[in-house]
């Protein structure tokens, strides 16, 4: 092998397994909208999802955008008193909030919090064979398992969205009433006035992708963890991370299909 | 009948399987021997489809598994995991229902239950652990529950992935008695992965023992200690020195 060969050789080598792991992610993922719509349908494991997946991770989205939708409204006040702008604080803090702070903020606590719970759940099913078990009692893991979490995440983040937008906004709300000495009436009329439906369909939209890559992530990962505990480990930290950077890549691609004229 | 012919499996650079043939006939019990890493469990797993191998082919009945209804195909077996594989978040007696509440074999949840705790009572616990978690139960309860879940639908041919693997003298007498009771009974076709002997003279009617790859042996068990084969004689009277090389 010549200088150049060995030069070239490792960077073909990753492109090449970034295309396999490309490639299998887009089989998996075409493998579990394949079973969406056939049956058998599994209700109860979908019920559980929506409660584990959206009601337990309401909590953090919620705290997250109580503490951002206050941060929010003191950077805009001070950005905002250099050029005399300070009214525009609330409806700046519910736009910020709605289009684009809470899917994305929401979307990352609960890869944190979902992606990682549910490759470290099917990774240690992998390693102690009830993965196997399942298929030994005709039961396919993509249905069972996969589908009725990734179905319930990209049900229910538009949800979570919805709830932690409205905390944040009033998160924003105490702090300009409070501590910046906005009139309770109007913050509420101004942000009212100057939000618009399709503000708030986006970011449900992107909540709704967001959903789905984590639970996504979160499967592909832990079904095809690695051996011991070990394994499980990197399929947890490989989930929150690949979600996580899908989560700002795609949030990107939305905002400027949504957004640029 | 299964039948194994001149199947192949690879890891990577590790030919796991290099040419396997064996029958286990109908009704018989079949005990697979052999060190670690030489495939026992590998071959179980090939006829469930959970591992394809590379070449060779694998017949049941004069079939080839699976085809257009896989479901049917895996109804007609059951498996008792090495660690038991028992569902985490389901209770005892949804473990081993859980073939008996969906898919063609599904039974209202009232029988399946009714079922469950038979089966439970056939291996030796009783209907009070029937509403615990598999993690509140000892290794052996696990086995044991695992048994009564590869017996449930009461399948026609039965896997058992060392079944005493883990386990106490007394315990392991306790699963081997009731593995060969059940497959008697049930008259069912065994095929049984194990490193114990006293499984091996308690469970089998026939032995096969894999090593490098292929079966080095295959005889009634009546006709193990007499087989004149070198590898047998090692492995059986667990001997350090002998043809198979003991890494140390």
């Amino acid at each position: 092998m010549n200088p150049a060969q060995q030069l070239l050789a490792p960077i073909g080598r990753s492109t090449l397994g970034l295309l396999a792991s490309i490639g299998r992610v887009a089989m998996f993922v075409a493998q579990t909208l394949s079973h969406i719509f056939r049956p058998p349908f599994y209700l109860k494991e979908l019920l559980q999802q929506l409660l584990s997946i959206g009601y337990f991770s309401l909590p953090v989205v919620g705290l997250t955008t109580l503490f951002t939708g206050g941060a929010l409204a003191l950077q805009i006040y001070a950005g905002g008193a250099r050029f005399n702008a300070e009214s525009v604080v609330p409806s700046i803090v519910a736009i910020g909030m709605v289009r684009e702070l809470g899917p994305v903020l929401a979307g990352l606590m609960v890869a944190g919090r979902v992606a990682a719970s549910i490759a470290a759940e099917l990774g240690t099913m992998k390693v102690t064979e009830q993965i196997d078990a399942l298929v030994t009692l005709s039961t396919n893991p993509i249905k069972y398992l996969t589908v009725p979490r990734v179905v319930a995440a990209t049900l229910v983040m538009p949800i979570l969205v919805a709830v932690g937008d409205s905390i944040g906004i009033f998160g924003g709300y105490l702090v300009g009433t409070t501590s910046l000495g906005f009139n309770s009436a109007a913050y509420i009329s101004n942000t009212v006035d100057f939000l618009q439906s399709w503000d708030v369909v986006s970011g449900l939209i992107k909540a709704s992708a967001f959903g789905f890559i984590v639970a996504v992530m979160g499967c592909y990962h832990g079904i095809n963890s690695g051996r011991g505990a070990q394994g499980v480990g990197k399929a947890t930290t490989n989930a929150v991370v690949s979600a996580s950077v899908l989560i700002l890549a795609v949030n990107f691609v939305l905002t400027q299909l949504f957004f640029t004229q | 009948m299964i039948e194994f012919q001149d199947v192949h499996k690879s890891f990577g650079a590790n030919h796991v399987l290099q040419g396997v043939n064996l029958k286990v006939a109908k009704g018989e019990s079949m005990v697979i021997i052999g060190g670690s890493g030489t495939g026992k469990s590998v071959l179980i797993k090939t006829v469930l489809g959970l591992l394809i191998p590379e070449s060779g082919t694998i017949l049941v009945d004069g079939k080839v598994g699976g085809g257009a209804d896989r479901d049917a195909f895996l109804a007609r077996f059951g498996m008792l995991f090495q660690g038991g594989a028992l569902f985490d978040s389901l209770s005892v007696w949804q473990n081993v229902a859980f073939r008996l509440m969906r898919g063609a074999l599904k039974k209202p949840k009232e029988e399946a239950r009714a079922i469950a705790i038979e089966k439970l009572r056939r291996v030796g616990l009783k209907e009070e652990i029937a509403d615990h978690f598999p993690g509140e139960l000892s290794g052996g309860m696990q086995k044991r529950v695992g048994l009564a879940r590869a017996i449930a639908a009461e399948p026609e041919i039965i896997f058992f992935d060392e079944p005493t693997t883990g386990l106490d003298p007394i315990m392991s007498g306790v699963i081997n008695e009731l593995i060969r009771e059940i497959v008697v009974e049930m008259g069912a076709t065994a095929m049984t992965i194990t490193h114990d002997m006293s499984s091996v003279r308690a469970i089998a009617d026939k032995v096969a023992m894999l090593h490098d790859g292929r079966v080095q042996w295959t005889g009634p068990v009546g006709e193990m200690d007499s087989s004149g084969d070198p590898y047998l004689d090692q492995f059986i009277n667990a001997r350090a020195h002998g043809p198979i090389e003991a890494v140390r």
